[in-house]
């Protein structure tokens, strides 16, 4: 028996399969596809203090094993996430992580305040790391100084949990887990969208009406290992991994890289049971590698 | 529970320039589908699917006919199957056109391009239900025009190209005045046609189905939005859509 739970800081996992962030709204989508009590967590679609109505179309654009998305954090804001989403996820039974976003620290921290009034919200995601807002998101994910304050001001302001996630659009992606570790992070997620951009040829101007939008898919798993790999030597708190998983076989190379979890992000939309597809698919992976669980694999790719 | 559904191909031809129609089996999708629902299609290497709206159903033949132009490497790629071949799709998806008028009515059904396809659909089953049908294609050129003889077939069918290498040179909205009255009217085809419609056509109830580059294709990565016309935010492409009563989004 194959064992696939890991525990994580207010997280029971069953099994180290989430959807990402962004890429499963609040589940109702895909709750027409299969049961969400499958899942190891959710990761709940950014929340902001006010609803918010994103960019301009076109937001997404496909690129080579990838696509950009400049959405814009669309979302109702937090008193309706509250009201009527967490509500429905919390039906399923599997641990819910809220994304936190915001323009400003005080946004932020009244954000992450807001999640203190359920008890259906296991861990908070600090989103410092969006690239599709011109102000705030990805400016605190890049900046390591301003990261630590975020990180600070919403650990003060939550009972919950805090994993930070980061941007591979930071410089010294090392020096940024360790400012969001001493600022009182529990754990992290990584990574975020890698800025990027497509020029549309029939009309010679960049493709997104955002211009810039965040680069996910399988493109940027390579970028995504060779940062988790990196940090997880570095830091003492677990690590969340995502970009670019498709298949059981992309978990275990996450887990081998220092992840102790893992979310599926971009996978959702070619494959709406990408979720479940990899729960199952995951023991006899292991299995095929040497592992009784996926405890035992995490960090196993780290050489020291 | 949803599922992804297999499509066998049974029939793939050109029939207007860089135009593929697909006859593709599948008993699910073609028992469930309604006029101007879509397929969101998996193309092999590509990470998004593509939507493409249904065409024509065949009930007892248990097939849904799609049509689509190839623009870029996924449409390509989908135009590379073959007859005995499957391809992936989820659907039927997304809401389609109400199929509101009493038989005796009079409906305009206008279409642009690529736009027009699932304007076939629903004429057939207007006409089934008694309706009266005009219909307005326009094409960029000659070689583009598809399905006149199908729409000539379901009522009186003008036909216009951007120039003027068959029927009338201009636009779909050139030929407004010379329909003669309805009581509805149904539009899909590029968005400063769609515009230029419901401007002309402003106080007269219609639909309008629109296209947007998708990224899930049900509802939940808010890739595909449109403003509400009312301001109260977005509407969904892809779940509230693709069709809209004319005056409910912002073109």
């Amino acid at each position: 028996m194959t064992n696939l739970s890991i525990q994580l800081p207010g997280l029971q996992l069953k099994n180290p399969i989430m959807p990402a962030s962004g890429c499963f709204g609040f589940g109702r989508e895909y709750s027409e596809f299969y049961d969400l009590g499958k899942l190891g967590a959710v990761m709940m679609k950014a929340a902001t203090g006010d609803e918010r109505f994103g960019n301009d179309t076109p937001r997404v654009a496909e690129t080579a094993s990838g696509m950009l998305n400049a959405i814009g954090l669309q979302n109702p804001g937090i008193k309706k996430i509250l009201e009527t989403e967490v509500p429905f996820l919390s039906d399923y039974g599997m641990p819910i992580i809220a994304n936190v976003a915001g323009s400003t620290p005080e946004e932020y921290e009244k954000v992450a305040a807001a999640f203190n009034e359920t008890d259906q919200v296991h861990a908070l995601e600090l989103n410092i790391s969006c690239p599709n807002v011109k102000e705030g998101g990805v400016q605190f994910g890049t900046d390591p100084v301003m990261a630590a304050e975020v990180t600070e001001k919403v650990k003060r302001a939550s009972n919950l949990p805090v994993y930070v996630k980061l941007s591979p659009n930071a410089g010294d992606i090392v020096g940024m887990a360790k400012a969001v570790e001493n600022a009182g992070a529990d754990g992290l997620s990584m990574i975020n969208t890698i800025t990027g951009m497509q020029i549309h040829l029939p009309s010679k101007r960049p493709l997104l009406a955002n211009q810039t939008g965040g680069l996910s898919g399988p493109a940027i798993k390579p970028v995504a290992i060779r940062m988790i790999y990196e940090v997880k030597q570095a830091v003492n708190i677990p690590i969340i991994g995502m970009g670019g998983i498709t298949n059981a076989e992309d978990v275990l190379e996450f887990l081998l890289a220092g992840a102790s979890a893992v979310a599926v992000g971009t996978a959702n939309f070619q494959n709406p049971f990408a979720c479940p597809d990899i729960i199952d698919a995951l023991p006899e992976t292991l299995r095929k590698y040497g592992f009784h669980s996926v405890q035992e694999a995490v960090g196993k790719g780290i050489i020291s | 529970m949803k599922k992804a559904e297999e499509m066998q191909i049974i029939k793939a031809s050109e029939i207007a320039r860089d135009t593929v129609e697909m006859v593709l089996r599948n008993r699910y999708i073609s028992q469930h589908a309604a006029p101007g629902q879509f397929l969101h299609i998996h193309v092999e290497g590509h990470t998004l699917r593509r939507p493409i709206s249904i065409a024509d159903v065949n009930h007892e033949e248990e097939t849904v006919t799609i049509l689509f132009k190839i623009v870029g490497s996924g449409t390509r790629q989908l135009a590379a199957n073959r007859p005995g071949m499957s391809i992936n799709a989820l659907g039927p998806n997304g809401n389609g056109f109400p199929v509101l008028a009493q038989p005796g009515k009079t409906v305009l059904l206008a279409g642009g391009g690529i736009g027009v396809p699932p304007l076939y659909y629903l004429g057939k089953t207007l006409k089934s239900n008694g309706v009266k049908l005009i219909s307005i294609l326009g094409f960029q050129s000659k070689v583009d025009i598809f399905y006149e003889k199908e729409f000539s077939q379901l009522g009186t069918t003008f036909i216009v190209t951007d120039d003027g290498s068959y029927g009338g040179k201009g636009f779909v909205t050139d030929v407004l005045d010379d329909t003669g009255l309805f009581e509805l009217y149904y539009s899909c085809g590029p968005g400063p046609m769609l515009q230029a419609m419901t401007e002309k056509l402003k106080g007269k109830p219609g639909y309008i189905s629109l296209e947007e580059r998708m990224g899930c294709g049900v509802g939940t990565c808010l890739a595909c939005v449109i403003p509400a016309s009312n301001g109260d935010g977005y509407k969904k492409i892809c779940k509230d859509g693709p069709v809209f009563h004319a005056g409910e989004v912002s073109l």
